[in-house]
Formats: structure tokens, sequence, C-alpha cells
């Protein structure tokens, strides 16, 4: 039985570094935005809701089409960051980990806002009456409370970020050890009549899945209504 | 100089809260009034909770809210306990009570913490979460909590109403503690008599946003114009004293300025202070005081004033029994017929009291 090569541990190598630059990226800027999402009674409120979910139900295709476009050499993105000296960032690890943060967006920004509004103002008001800063009641009452939510962000924005392969063929192509990741490589395999590589990548997604799902449901029952 | 001073003005969908009060610093001033009468509103606004959008606030000296300036809620120096006790729930009962006390006084001292949980019977609960107390049970830690901080002002709104009737008598004698313990004013909001009966010094009438009444107790609820006075269960409350018991008639005999009460005996100590509570229902008026009759608990009063009640049938008089304000409501017929008139001499025949304690 074949085993899996070098560029199959290349593919997960990768794959990790990814999904983990995501998550922690997704949980500092989707907080604020789940927080305020939560929040608001600003008439923005429905407009970003929708924008933030866009990627539920879009292709990941339409979704790599355009970001291609914008970060492109001829898009906006595109020229400044050229302007900066950083260059382009289709094909690269960066470009892939900015399409995957757009992508993974609402399976983060989801389960957190949820939390805070199971919250409710309440302990936020408690904490205040209680002589605790804003930023101290933060830490204090509200990721103590919220707990659930942000273990659930975090785990579905890692395994969707795994999960993911149309964005990934879109904005970061097929390059070894630079873009190409677990789904892009099983694809490969595939093509190229290698099942039993694929089987090693495919197998061990399935059980990954199965495997952070269980510890999401088992950890915190109510996951699916929150996460849904 | 009053220690509290509230001007604010708010406008909200359907009303407008409009007050400009000057409270007492010491002792409990309860608002009160009707849901919707803006009472909650009003100390949210005290606490910071709610930012009016004209207000001066001051309190002791410190000046809470004007048009420069808006203290936040965590800067200023109050407990405040909510209707239901909020406990944090991701905390146990000596975690909540350390909270606010850590950060309004850079520790938690845990020989404070004890003796304030014992003052409130929560001591057995300390390492217990909140999801295991009864109702009565998190109230008290929430009041507690918010005592632990040292508070110049404490705000409580509505701490019973979501409780049943047997959980309200299990907190309301550590209120009436809190009373004459505490050294820093209170702010109450209830809409039931009953409790400011019980607790109140000073008393705020609220309607629709609007200051209909504010004065001493005593005054409040037996001024003649005052929309208490014309309520069905319109009351006054009495400070007494206890001054002995009568086995031989299972009586206890009060004293207050105007005269001594009878009430059932009850297990209460020598020169202990009580309030009363007398319906203006239950007082009827006779010309003097040596007829016969079933009802002892009989006072010399001054009328000081008569006003139309609710009902047509029926009059306000205002009374005096030794300095002390009384109210009666009687037949308009009645007061005809004897000829009543202010600054005239009366006895003030009283059919039951109720003895708060």
């Amino acid at each position: 039985m074949l085993l899996p090569d070098s560029q199959d541990w290349s593919a997960i190598w990768l794959t990790l570094k990814l999904a983990s630059t995501v998550t922690v990226l997704l949980l500092i800027l989707g907080t604020p935005l789940a927080w305020w999402l939560a929040r608001t009674h600003s008439r923005l409120r429905g407009a970003v809701s929708a924008l933030v979910s866009m990627p539920l139900v879009l292709p990941p295709t339409v979704l790599g089409f355009y970001l291609l476009l914008v970060l492109g050499p001829h898009g906006p993105v595109g020229q400044l960051t050229q302007a900066l000296g950083i260059g382009l960032l289709p094909f690269t690890f960066t470009g892939l980990v900015v399409a995957s943060t757009f992508y993974s967006l609402p399976f983060v920004v989801q389960p957190i806002q949820n939390a805070i509004e199971a919250i409710g103002p309440r302990p936020l008001e408690v904490a205040a009456t209680l002589r605790a800063r804003p930023w101290d009641t933060f830490w204090s009452v509200v990721v103590p409370l919220a707990r659930p939510g942000f273990l659930t962000a975090a785990v579905l924005g890692f395994a969707h970020t795994v999960g993911e392969f149309g964005v990934v063929l879109m904005i970061g192509g097929n390059i070894p050890g630079v873009t190409r990741v677990i789904s892009v490589q099983i694809f490969d395999r595939v093509e190229a009549l290698e099942y039993a590589q694929a089987h090693w990548l495919a197998g061990g997604m399935v059980a990954f899945s199965f495997a952070v799902l269980l510890l999401l449901y088992t950890l915190n029952p109510d996951a699916r209504r929150k996460a849904a | 100089m009053s220690a509290i001073s509230l001007r604010v003005q708010h406008a909200f969908p359907g009303f407008t809260l409009d007050v400009d009060l000057q409270l007492p610093g010491r002792g409990v001033t309860v608002l009160f009034g009707h849901s919707g009468s803006g009472k909650t509103t009003l100390l949210r606004c005290v606490a910071g909770l709610e930012r009016a959008g004209q207000a001066r606030i001051e309190v002791n000296g410190s000046r809470w809210q004007d048009d420069k300036v808006f203290v936040p809620t965590w800067q200023r120096e109050i407990g405040y306990v909510f209707q239901e006790a909020s406990l944090f729930s991701h905390l146990d009962v000596r975690g909540n009570l350390a909270f606010g006390m850590k950060r309004a006084t850079g520790a938690a001292r845990e020989d404070e913490i004890r003796a304030m949980a014992q003052r409130f019977g929560i001591e057995h609960l300390l390492t217990r979460k909140p999801d295991g107390l009864s109702g009565g049970e998190r109230q008290r830690v929430a009041i507690a909590r918010a005592l632990l901080t040292r508070p110049r002002l404490l705000l409580m709104d509505e701490p019973l109403s979501a409780l049943d009737a047997a959980r309200k008598q299990e907190i309301l004698p550590y209120l009436e503690r809190l009373h004459d313990e505490l050294e820093i004013p209170v702010l109450y909001v209830t809409h039931q008599i009953e409790e400011a009966a019980r607790l109140a010094d000073h008393l705020v009438l609220l309607e629709r946003g609007q200051v209909v009444t504010s004065a001493p107790l005593d005054e409040a609820l037996s001024r003649l114009d005052s929309p208490l006075a014309r309520d069905q269960d319109a009351s006054v409350v009495i400070a007494a004293e206890v001054l002995d018991h009568d086995p031989a008639w299972h009586l206890t005999r009060l004293r207050f300025a105007g005269g001594d009460i009878h009430v059932s005996q009850r297990p209460l100590r020598e020169g202990q202070a009580v309030r009363v509570r007398i319906l203006a229902r239950d007082i009827s008026i006779a010309m003097s005081g040596d007829n016969a009759s079933s009802i002892q608990n009989r006072f010399a009063c001054q009328i000081t004033g008569i006003a139309p009640a609710e009902d047509p049938a029926q009059c306000l008089v205002g009374l005096q029994a030794g300095g002390v304000p009384l109210l009666a409501r009687i037949t308009r017929r009645a007061a005809e017929q004897l000829g009543l008139a202010v600054g005239q001499g009366v006895w003030a025949q009283v059919k039951a009291v109720a003895l708060l304690d």
C-alpha cells in the first residue's frame, strides 16, 4: 500500500497553517463585527448581516472570481498592494489567507453574535454598576459567558477553512508548498488516478471532520442550534 | 443643601420624563408610581445606564451629569440592585460578591465578604453557583454584592417584584434592617404601596414622567390633594414604639405621639420601634371620646382639611393627632350631619391596624 508522500505531507502542513492563521484572524476581526451586529440599532445592520452571510450561499467560484479581480494587478486592492511594495496577493499564501477569511467569515461571526445576543445587555450593565470598565467587562464577563459561542466559532472557522476548495483554486491556484492545500492535492491525486494516496487524504478528511464535529457537539450540546 | 439633586429631562416615544428633585442624603427615598411612570428610567439615569437628553445629576457633591459631563456608570459610586438578581452565572456566590468589591476597593477582603454574607444569611452558599439558589437567596446575594462595593448611594429597582409572596417576606426583614443600619441614601423603586409603607422615609410619586408629590412619607400619604389619598387603599403610616404587653387580653400596646394603639399580642421587645399602617377607610369619626363602643383605639384629633373623594358619596378628612397626620374616609352625608369643619376637635376611631414588622 502506498503511503502519503512528501507532497501530501506538505499539503497537510500548509492546510493546518492556513486554517490556524485564518481562525486567529477571524476571531480577532469577527468578534468586534459580531459585537456590533448583536448590539447595534443601526439601519445598516441588515445590509451588513447579509454581506457577512453571502459566502454561505454564493458559489466559491463567484467569490474567488471577484477577489481575483479586486486583488489582481488592475483591481483597487491590487494596485494598493503593489504601491505599498507588497506585490500581488493572488497565487500567494497571503492571498489565500485573505480569501479564506472572507469565505469563512459567517461561520465565525454567527456563533459569536448569537452568543452575545443570548447574554443580553443585563450582565454588561451589572458589571458596569460593579465598577468594571468596558474592556474589563469584555474579558471577565462576556468571554466567559460566551465561551461556547467562541469555541463553536473557532472550530467551525478552522474546519470550514480546511474544507474549502473552490476559492483556493481561484485565488491560490495549485502551487506546491505555497497554495496546494489538502483538497487540491486530493483533486490532483484523483486526476492522476492515484486512488490509494487520494484515500489517505480523503479518508483523513472524513475522520478529521467527524472528530471535529463530535468534539463540538460533545463540548457544546446546543452548538447545532447556534451554528445554524 | 440636599445631598441628591436630580434634574432630568428625557423624551421617550409616548411620554417625557421631566423631573426636578431634591432628595435627602440619608434614609430611603421610594420612587413610587405605576408602570410607565418613568420611575425605573429615572433610576437608570442616576446610574448612568440611561443617558438622559438633558440632565443635571448631583450626588453628595459629585456631579455625574450635566451639559458637559457624563460620568460613565463604572465610575459612579453606586450599588445597583436589579429586578432580577442578575448574578453572573459563570461565577460562584463568592466570585459574585468579590467581583465589585475587588474593582471598587482594589482587593477582595475575605473577612469583609464573610461578614456581609453572614449579614444576609448566605454564608453557607459561598461556593454554590447561582443556578442552584432560590430566588430569594439570589436577590440577597445581589444586594450583598452591591453593598460590598461600599457605594455612596444604593439604587434598588423593584428588588422584590420578581419574587413570590413567601420570598418577599423572606427578603423584607433584610431590607428593613438595611433601612435602620445604612448610612448612605437609598433610592428604591416600587409600585407596591406596602413596600413603600414599610421602607420609605421620603416618598416621590411619579405619574407619566412627572413628579406629583415629593415629601416625607407621612406627609406624602396624608396630603388630601395627593392621588395616594384618593386611592381605594389610601392609608397613613405611623411610627410607634412598643410600650408593653397585656397577657391577660393578649394585647400589645404601642405608643405614638397621638396616643396608644392596642394590637393583638406580638413577640416584640419593649421599646422597639415599629411602623403601623392605618387605612383611611378604617378610621371613623366621633364627636366625643367617651361613648361606649367596641372600637377602643381612639385618638383626640383636630381636623386639618376636608376634600372630596373619588366616590361622590364619600369625602376625605385630614386629621392630626398629637402632630401626627391621619386620614379618614367617611360619607359626605356623615360629614354634613356631624357638621365637620376645619380646626374642629374630634375623635378618630380606628377599626383596624396593620403592624408592619
